[in-house]
């Protein structure tokens, strides 16, 4: 078991054209990610080494049988691609692409009710089942199977989590990149959720950050359906007031959102918290009783 | 991005929101020039206002009241050149470079209103607030019950009744509502249609004739959605911004300008923010945070260098990669290159990790550059803050 993807996970890469698009597909299906198709509007008919490219996700998905997307698509034009997908009925949505305005997600969001699609991003890494189901940007070399979920919103604080993990001998059952923007598809909360009923997952770690309070709610959400033993880090503070520290949604405005009131909000939930992310494999450990 | 008072008027104006009439001096004698508009009528005033990218302007002595056109052009002659300290812009102030003269009014009462995006509801929200012209973060904190919400569907845009229920709440007369609705529909067309990120009317004023007046505005945009604002983006004042991030944004680099000893370059903000906190950690303080994001090229990472070593304040690098799709090897060569160009003369410390980091590793160490280098992020960390201490 895992969450979200697995090995008979059928994807297909919006955007599959494009330098990302056609690189990154490469990647996936290097990692043994079932590949079974692409959508560039007007490029349908041709391939991509030997992926079928089609003009839309509905024809994508009525001829490939598809249940996953991973959107390339330039942040112009991808809140059109995301409700694309949406639309044809595709179950899970991953928006690796950075830089989406935020009222374009405001209209997605409302598009979204009342459909049955998950979107997981935008801006983020996207979603790994180790050895089984790589969709997106993450390298695959540093993860390995195992019993450690990930749930993050950021990219490369996840790579340097999971590296420590796997040098430690801690696989992971799925690592989640939630995406670092104010607007997104999935929460802390969504994944938190999926760990707790997944068997193969023994330990979560949760990467938080900066803005908003969607740690403090996960801090909530943890103290009242989480049994399983939560490690947290929150990166930020450092990060003065105002200041919008690289993601959109990574800025402290009003007093609200700083790294402190989150680790106390987790800490009070039973969230074993470390300060240091170089202590995050460490700090797992200790949680799972294996100093 | 953020804009000016006077420009976040002309916007809001165009979307037939009322604001008061004015005029933009760069000198004592246009503020003269435009007062005389605004001082036809027995009893009229008209105010100079000191224009600057922050808040807390009137407290700090920034806005004034004149009665004739000699006691503007004497205000503005105070204001222009002054450095004007208030609690948003931080004990360096900021240089006051234009002022906005304009039509006094005969305020009955103030209120506040303000759209932002909502993260908990993912949606446009309208809020307003009896408290006006006070500072809106201190009535969220001690009585967030005065502050009244409406959450907008996109898809309808603002309903009248949201409208009379704020309207109503404000206490506004019942000849004032329909005004204050229609008030509150344009500040939310202006909103959607400039790609706001927030838009703040502090204090909206009734008058006594009982016209919906803005008199001060503020507004910021997404960033993201600039490209398709070129008007927007071409009010962007760069003398308002820190010299270092505006170089920095022309080459697509994420900085943000602190006041530490201890430089960062990492990729990734997360990453960022999580070197400045080990910093933090380990007793040093971080002179900046600097995401050269994913994909960075060799142009970039010089750049970024150069950035970094521009900064007086600098005593040592730290260079904190994760190589996921990036190579360990391409970000090498971009030290190398930029540290032969621009002369690296305080200590760098480097800590690669990832895809490749045997051959980005072994690029440095030929490269006869004196680098002090790392294997684990605390131990990176901990080295450069005994080489910032020492220098």
């Amino acid at each position: 078991m895992s969450i979200l993807v697995n090995k008979n996970t059928k994807v297909i890469c919006q955007g599959i054209t494009g330098e990302q698009g056609t690189f990154h597909s490469r990647q996936m299906v290097a990692y043994k990610t079932k590949m079974v198709g692409g959508v560039t509007p007007g490029k349908g008919g041709t391939t991509v080494d030997a992926i079928p490219v089609f003009n839309t996700v509905d024809e994508a998905v009525r001829k490939t049988g598809a249940d996953a997307s991973v959107i390339y698509v330039p942040a112009a034009f991808a809140a059109d691609a995301v409700m694309e997908a949406v639309d044809a009925g595709v179950r899970l949505v991953i928006c690796i692409t950075e830089g989406i305005p935020v009222l374009d997600m405001v209209k997605v969001k409302r598009f979204m009710d009342g459909r049955k699609s998950r979107l997981v991003g935008p801006n983020c890494p996207g979603v790994i089942t180790p050895d089984e189901c790589k969709i997106g940007i993450m390298p695959g070399h540093i993860h390995k199977k195992g019993s450690i979920g990930v749930v993050s919103r950021s990219g490369t604080l996840t790579y340097e989590a999971v590296d420590q993990l796997t040098r430690l001998g801690l696989g992971q059952s799925t690592c989640v990149g939630i995406g670092g923007d104010p607007v997104n598809g999935t929460n802390f909360i969504d994944v938190l959720g999926m760990f707790q009923n997944d068997p193969e997952t023994e330990a979560v770690v949760m990467i938080g950050e900066i803005g908003g309070t969607a740690e403090e709610d996960a801090a909530e959400f943890i103290k009242k359906n989480v049994t399983k033993p939560v490690v947290g880090y929150i990166a930020g503070v450092a990060a003065p007031k105002g200041k919008r520290m690289g993601h959109a949604g990574a800025i402290i405005s009003g007093g609200k959102g700083t790294a402190d009131e989150k680790m106390k909000a987790m800490e009070a939930a039973g969230v074993s918290v470390t300060r240091s992310t170089a202590e995050i494999g460490k700090t797992i450990m200790e949680a799972l009783g294996r100093k | 991005m953020n804009i000016h008072e006077y420009q976040a008027k002309q916007i809001l104006a165009k979307y037939g929101v009322p604001t008061p009439k004015g005029k933009i001096a760069f000198t004592p004698d246009e503020a003269e020039e435009a007062a005389r508009d605004f001082l036809n009528s027995e009893g009229s005033v008209c105010v100079v206002k000191a224009q600057i990218h922050a808040g807390g302007r009137g407290k700090a002595g920034g806005v004034k009241l004149a009665k004739t056109k000699q006691q503007a052009a004497e205000f503005a002659r105070e204001l222009l050149g002054k450095i004007l300290v208030t609690h948003q812009t931080g004990p360096e102030g900021k240089e006051v470079k234009k002022v906005l003269v304009e039509e006094g009014c005969q305020i009955q009462k103030e209120f506040y209103m303000s759209l932002v995006v909502d993260r908990g509801t993912q949606r446009v929200c309208l809020m307003a607030s009896l408290e006006g012209g006070v500072e809106i973060e201190e009535v969220a904190a001690k009585s967030p019950e005065k502050i009244l919400k409406e959450s907008i569907d996109p898809a309808t845009g603002l309903i009248p009744f949201q409208g009379r229920k704020i309207a109503f709440a404000l206490g506004l007369d019942k000849a004032v509502i329909n005004k204050a609705v229609a008030f509150m529909t344009k500040l939310y067309d202006a909103f959607i249609a400039s790609d706001c990120a927030m838009l703040e009317i502090n204090p909206l004023v009734l008058t006594k004739s009982g016209d919906l007046i803005a008199l001060d505005a503020k507004l910021s945009f997404d960033d993201n959605a600039l490209f398709r604002h070129k008007d927007i983006e071409g009010m962007r004042d760069l003398d308002e911004e820190d010299p270092k991030e505006v170089e920095a944004s022309r080459y697509s680099l994420n900085y943000v300008s602190l006041d530490g000893s201890i430089a960062c370059m990492v990729n990734g903000a997360g990453l960022a923010m999580a070197t400045m906190d080990i910093i933090k950690l380990y007793g040093g303080s971080p002179a900046n945070f600097l995401d050269v994001g994913g994909g960075a090229t060799k142009e970039q990472v010089t750049a970024a260098f150069k950035i970094l070593v521009s900064d007086q304040r600098v005593k040592t690098i730290f260079v904190n990669i994760f190589g996921g799709i990036m190579r360990c090897d391409i970000i090498a060569e971009g030290i190398i290159a930029a540290a032969k160009e621009v002369g690296v003369k305080m200590p760098l410390v480097v800590r690669l990790q990832g895809t490749n980091v045997d051959l980005g590793r072994k690029l440095l160490a030929d490269s006869g550059l004196d680098i002090i280098t790392a294997d684990r992020m605390d131990e990176a960390a901990e080295k450069a803050v005994n080489a910032a201490k020492k220098a």
